[in-house]
């Protein structure tokens, strides 16, 4: 359904934060909760100075929950499509960018700006651009906002206990707008005591040059139907009111509307003084406070003569329109409950660790969600449950396929590779299976069967980066790096090895495209011209090919297959392969009875410092 | 924080930097200015530029006010001893600017210009873009001949290249037309790429490719300073004239350049009898006017504000400065007060408040000694903890002090005190 021009934010609205904000975050999810939402209003958030992508954990209502968080605004927009909310909590040095970013993406509408300070040239530039892209901003120098009955920006609001006495939780039927932040709530509060509450409140934010003007949120008002009437707290300073009381006198603000323009202390300051608002100094006298409120009284918008009374102001405008039956009585809405008032310390505290693979609490225990009882009896294999505890699901049948295939290739690969031979060296010492096997996979890395995450990094890179397989070959070279999965001790093109030819013979049967394969093996007919052992070798071969089969299950983004690759994913395939085999060479040992090994002193070069350098070390010394 | 002014002097000492690059080669500006000052003489000024004992000089007051001439503030065409008598007679002198009275500090020297023609040249930013205005009337009755003044609109995406200065330009004779236009356009990119928000020449005149700026008047937009400090080098953001910074409001303002959040104090009347101390940008201006319009404008010690969520810690130092304050002068009949704030949406205000009372069990003895009367007002997070630990504080201190949340009116607790201000109107 789309949403009319005039809002921005209604129960369905998501927003992606900017910036690593729990509490901010856990604050819209309580109060999204309030109100009855039905899923949280933080779609995801960014992080981008940490870097660290992941989950943030909160709650929402009782509920644990775990919200997707990014490193680039990029990946977070593109992966939430349907949140055209972007709370911008970057740092005033790099607001300015985060907001430009944010405003060129077609998905989002809002870009809420938090941070104070930003130069206001760049201010007028974001300006520029989100009038032309047809576009919203709101700050910066605020803390925003809330609307809609069920959609808060950040902090706004304040503490549930606020919440929950102005009633923020459910629409009343007034538009509030401020320049002040810091007044948001406060109003709020004295519109819930004197009405039947703010139906939405922005806060502009104190600059002198706002992303969108007091006016502009008043249209938006005079245009909703669900406001019947709006409430405005201008500032001493700049020409905003006046636009107000334009847009009175030519009738494009019809509905009640009371205002106070603070700031009328400054007639009594004896040479400037600049409030804590930037945008807060008047020059000249049409921008003073007393200036403001007269003219808009004079156009005919309800001004109190001090701000004192603006409370019986909201009052009377709000019992007339009763009167008038504009106003109906709405019937009270009774907010859901959250169990304890939110606060960050206790919050943090509550669990210290997150598992979203299984859970043995209940009367069974699950895997990924599957009870145990329906993995065995649904027949599932043990690539189906590889997959469960790694992937968090059940892939198609042709991927456990290849993982059992792969576990069955790199089970072994006979005593004299490290793992085996460290794990029989540690059995022949008389020490436990669990010993010896540990320090057999701890020889496992980049020069023992971890080529298989390289080989699927260089090779996904090269061909993403659209590389020919000469370009790529002569790019690593340049860069003095071996590449991985290229290459072998022993076999070579005439000598091939069979595991290779396996693997290969199973993608082209099981694979409708496999683009990173074929490009590996125009790499590998560029390496063996070379050399003869420069061979495409088993553990590229199971990493370029596992690339190609979550490119075919569909279900995989490129950030992704990039994160699963970079988390070691791939070289557990190799870790859990080739401990089958060690564990059959500890095992081997000890039925062998085989005694401590002691290597032949006549395998070692022994080349110690000669006499006479001894000799010259010690006279020296 | 905003546009703020800066001294004549830094604006035509940074300009001097940049004008050459900026014209790309078409004008200079030798940027012959030095600052005299209770610290720096003239005479030291004249070791390191030959020119203030060989040219004949102009000397004023740059402390950002104007009309220095009407304010018989101004020496034009005078040798080095005039200028240097004149100095010694005016340095550390008090005058009345306006309504304002203030001590003269800060002296401006520059070669004197004689001009045929007095130009004016003015850039100022608005929303959407900055205006260029340009008269070849300018001069100290500029304001009277507004009406020659032509104005163009550069939109704030634009380049300057690409916007026609012709309009504005039509005073000028054909064979000058280009070298303004120059001009212009350099000055401009000075304008815009150093961050101002406004900059007005006025007089000027310019002789074969080099700019003679007479008066100068620029507000420097100080958020900038991230990007600019290279280029702005060592500005300096005076006070206002008559506002010279009291030590109290000078340590507040270093504690707010080093803290993430807002705090904000002027003295406005050390004699007062109303202080106050105020949580919010906006809520401390409604509390002011507050006060204003119940008539105690003249009684209103201070302006200020902390916001932002300051730690307990800053938070003590800014009600141990406030009360330090407030406690140095008897008054009879003693004083109120008011520490108030709306609903905060993130600052805690149990934590604020420890603060607070840190600050109150200092200066309780001092606080009874003068008769001071404390008002509280606020609500936010952990209200109800703070309101219970300043109330529980009053009483253990035995301070006369009355607490309120949320459920009362924000600014009630104004018309409270003042109602106990003793001998109140």
């Amino acid at each position: 359904m789309v949403k009319p021009d005039y809002v921005l934010f209604d129960k369905d609205t998501t927003a992606i934060i900017f910036g690593n904000q729990q509490a901010a975050v856990q604050r819209m999810l309580h109060f999204g909760y309030l109100a009855g939402r039905e899923k949280p209003s933080v779609a995801a958030i960014v992080n981008p100075s940490g870097g660290r992508k992941g989950l943030m954990k909160v709650f929402y209502g009782k509920d644990e929950i775990l919200l997707p968080m990014y490193n680039k605004l990029g990946t977070a927009v593109k992966n939430h499509p349907d949140a055209d909310v972007v709370i911008n909590f970057a740092s005033f040095r790099s607001a300015y960018d985060v907001s430009v970013e944010a405003l060129n993406y077609p998905t989002i509408k809002t870009v809420a700006i938090i941070a104070e300070g930003i130069p206001e040239r760049q201010t007028r530039q974001l300006i520029a651009l989100r009038k032309k892209l047809g576009k919203w901003i709101i700050g910066p120098a605020t803390v925003g906002g809330f609307g809609g009955g069920g959609f808060k920006i950040g902090n706004a609001g304040g503490a549930l206990s606020n919440i929950l006495m102005s009633k923020l939780y459910r629409p009343g039927s007034v538009g509030f707008v401020s320049k002040s932040g810091g007044m948001l709530n406060e109003m709020a509060n004295m519109i819930a005591r004197n009405s039947d509450g703010v139906y939405e409140g922005i806060a502009i934010g104190g600059d002198k040059y706002p992303g969108s003007t007091l006016v502009e949120h008043l249209l938006r008002y005079e245009a909703n139907p669900e406001i019947k009437m709006m409430v405005v707290l201008g500032e001493v300073g700049g020409d905003d009111e006046y636009e107000i009381v334009d847009a009175i006198k030519d009738g494009q603000l019809k509905k009640p509307l009371v205002a106070w323009v603070t700031g009328t202390c400054a007639k009594v300051f004896p040479s400037e003084v600049q409030f804590g608002h930037a945008g807060a100094m008047a020059r000249g006298e049409a921008e003073t406070a007393d200036a403001k409120n007269a003219a808009l009284k004079e156009a005919g918008a309800y001004v109190p003569n001090s701000y004192d009374d603006l409370d019986k102001h909201i009052c009377k405008v709000y019992e007339d329109l009763k009167a008038k039956g504009i106003i109906e009585e709405k019937e009270e809405v009774t907010p859901r409950e959250i169990p304890v008032d939110y606060d960050p310390r206790t919050m943090r505290r509550s669990t210290n660790i997150i598992s979203t693979i299984s859970d043995h609490r209940g009367d069974e225990l699950l895997y990924a969600g599957i009870p145990i009882s329906e993995v065995i009896r649904d027949g599932y294999s043990v690539g189906d449950v590889i997959s469960l505890l790694w992937f968090k699901k059940r892939l198609p049948k042709y991927v456990t396929e290849f993982l059992e295939l792969a576990l069955m290739i790199t089970a072994d690969h006979g005593p004299c590779v490290s793992g085996a031979h460290n794990t029989i060296v540690t059995a022949m010492a008389g020490k436990d299976l669990t010993a010896s096997v540990a320090s057999g996979v701890l020889t496992i890395g980049p020069r023992f069967g971890g080529a298989i995450d390289g080989a699927a990094k260089y090779f996904k890179d090269a061909l993403e980066r659209g590389l020919t397989p000469r370009q790529f070959v002569d790019e690593m070279k340049a860069k003095n790096i071996n590449i991985p999965g290229i290459g072998h001790r022993v076999k070579s093109v005439h000598n091939p090895d069979m595991r290779v030819n396996l693997l290969e013979e199973w993608a082209f049967a099981n694979l409708p495209k496999h683009k990173l394969l074929d490009f590996a093996l125009e790499v590998e007919k560029i390496t063996t011209a070379k050399k003869n052992n420069l061979i495409f070798n088993v553990d590229g071969c199971v990493g370029i090919v596992f690339v190609d089969i979550m490119h075919s299950t569909g279900i995989y983004t490129e950030d992704e297959i990039d994160e699963i690759i970079d988390s070691g994913t791939l070289n557990g395939i190799f870790v859990l392969g080739r401990t089958i085999g060690m564990i059959g060479h500890y095992l081997d040992q000890k039925r062998l009875h085989s005694g401590l090994y002691r290597h032949p002193w006549d395998e070692v070069l022994y080349m110690l410092p000669s006499e006479t350098e001894v000799l010259e070390y010690r006279k020296a010394k | 924080m905003a546009q703020r002014g800066i001294r004549e002097y830094d604006a035509k000492r940074i300009l001097a930097k940049h004008m050459r690059r900026l014209s790309k080669g078409t004008f200079k500006y030798r940027g012959r200015v030095v600052l005299v000052t209770p610290d720096t003489s003239i005479e030291a000024a004249a070791k390191r530029k030959h020119w203030v004992k060989t040219e004949k000089l102009t000397v004023k007051p740059d402390q950002l006010f104007g009309k220095r001439g009407k304010h018989g503030l101004l020496l034009v065409n005078a040798t080095y001893d005039e200028a240097k008598s004149w100095l010694e007679e005016k340095m550390n002198s008090i005058v009345e600017v306006g309504k304002v009275h203030g001590k003269l500090t800060h002296f401006l020297v520059q070669p004197y210009v004689e001009l045929d023609k007095e130009y004016y040249l003015a850039f100022a930013g608005h929303q959407d873009g900055d205006y260029i205005h340009f008269s070849a009337e300018g001069g100290v009755d500029i304001e009277a001949n507004w009406d020659m003044v032509t104005t163009v609109n550069v939109p704030i995406d634009a380049k300057i290249e690409d916007v026609d200065l012709t309009p504005i330009l039509d005073s000028v004779s054909n064979d000058e037309m280009d070298a303004f236009r120059d001009l212009i356009t350099a000055l401009f990119r000075f304008y815009r790429k150093l961050q101002f928000g406004f900059l007005e020449f006025n007089p000027f005149t310019h002789k074969n490719g080099e700019f003679f700026p007479v008066d100068t008047v620029a507000r420097l937009d100080d958020t900038a300073h991230f990007l600019c400090h290279e280029d702005w080098k060592d500005v300096e953001f005076p006070a206002p004239f008559g506002r010279e910074l009291r030590p109290e409001e000078q340590y507040i303002e270093e504690l707010d350049e080093k803290s993430g959040s807002s705090l904000k104090l002027t003295v406005l009347n050390p004699k007062g009898r109303v202080w106050t101390m105020v949580a919010g940008g906006g809520a401390s201006v409604i509390y002011a006017d507050t006060v204003v319009d119940l008539g105690f404008g003249d009684e209103l010690a201070t302006y200020g504000e902390y916001s932002g969520n300051p730690t307990t810690e800053e938070t003590y130092d800014y009600a141990k400065t406030l009360l330090d304050l407030m406690t140095r002068e008897k008054v009879e009949g003693g004083k109120v007060l008011i520490i108030g704030g709306g609903i905060a949406n993130f600052t805690d205000v149990a934590m604020t408040f420890d603060g607070i009372i840190q600050a109150l069990d200092d200066y309780a003895e001092q606080i009874k000694k003068h008769d001071i009367k404390i008002f509280i007002r606020r609500g936010g997070p952990n209200y109800k903890a703070g309101l219970a630990k300043i109330r529980e504080a009053g009483k253990r201190l035995d301070l006369d002090m009355e607490v309120h949340g949320p459920d009362m009116h924000m600014t009630k607790v104004v018309s409270i005190a003042l109602k106990n201000l003793e001998g109140g109107r």
